[in-house]
């Protein structure tokens, strides 16, 4: 059977505060690197499917358990 | 003392505080009942304690994988029977995750664990698990907790306020930066309630800052013996 990679691309929504990314931009600053305004963290899942999981099921996957829709956005990628 | 009243408290790997809120049903007169995670029975209990901890090691988000463990099903289906479900810390994240609660809790702000001893203002007497509080009461138990910033849409948190479900409030300072300073709220109905404090933990002056953190467990034994 056929098996294909799928990324998830996990985001905190823009209006959720994400002290990790701003504690991320702070060390930039602390490392001498300038012109890095902002830092957001997220997560980036890679699946490995086989043929008989469709989109519907990939987003669902995503939508209950790798993200969580009240705090974060998403994007699934067949790669 | 005790009211013949049993209170299942739900055990995941990684759950840390089960066995004080189990101390803590015994304080307050019922008999705790172990439920563990993988089990699909409730085993008849009166109401149900989430309590605290890292279930699943918090992988992936707090209390996402648990809330989807198989005891959960079964405590979403007991709580639409109006059965009391009460989540502490790690349990409210757990219940917010199972969709029993709105909203949900991130990273504190500032990034630090905050764990110290927290006073909190009873905003709602009319769930199971306030009633025996007074409105505007405040009281001090500890808060432990890197993941405990309550957050939500802005029509939910109208919602919350218009319905009276904010159960508790921070006072004093708010620990995490949660949104309007929640530190508890109810479900629709006021038999689920969830907090990031830990009631369970202070009520024994040997052990805890008060004895404030009993009036949780009291409360539902009157919430639940008014519904039989």
């Amino acid at each position: 059977m056929h098996v294909a990679k799928v990324v998830v691309d996990v985001m905190p929504k823009p209006e959720i505060l994400d002290p990790q990314g701003q504690a991320v931009a702070g060390a930039l600053t602390r490392l001498g690197v300038a012109g890095v305004g902002d830092v957001r963290q997220g997560k980036h899942f890679v699946l490995e499917v086989d043929d008989s999981v469709d989109d519907e099921t990939l987003e669902r996957v995503a939508a209950t358990l790798l993200a969580n829709p009240v705090i974060e956005d998403w994007v699934v990628t067949r790669a | 003392m005790t009211t013949g009243m049993r209170i299942g408290v739900i055990t995941f790997p990684g759950t840390l505080d089960d066995v004080d809120a189990a101390r803590a049903v015994r304080y307050a007169g019922a008999e705790p009942v172990a439920l563990w995670h993988a089990q699909h029975d409730l085993e008849g209990v009166d109401a149900i304690v989430v309590p605290g901890g890292f279930s699943y090691g918090d992988y992936l988000r707090a209390g996402a994988i648990a809330s989807i463990a198989p005891i959960m099903t079964e405590v979403v289906a007991a709580a639409g029977r109006g059965t009391p479900v009460l989540g502490i810390c790690n349990g409210f994240q757990i219940l917010c995750e199972a969709g029993l609660l709105p909203g949900a809790l991130v990273r504190n702000a500032g990034l630090h664990f905050v764990c110290r001893d927290q006073r909190l203002r009873v905003e709602s007497t009319t769930t199971a698990w306030t009633g025996g509080f007074t409105a505007g009461q405040e009281l001090l138990v500890p808060i432990k907790s890197g993941e405990g910033r309550f957050v939500a849409d802005a029509g939910t948190l109208a919602q919350l306020e218009a319905e009276n479900r904010i159960v508790f409030r921070y006072a004093g300072g708010n620990p995490n930066g949660a949104l309007a300073d929640i530190a508890g709220i109810a479900s629709a109905d006021g038999r689920v309630v969830g907090l990031m404090p830990h009631p369970e933990h202070a009520i024994d002056p040997l052990t805890g800052p008060s004895t404030d953190g009993l009036g949780l467990f009291t409360s539902v034994l009157q919430a639940a013996v008014s519904a039989a």
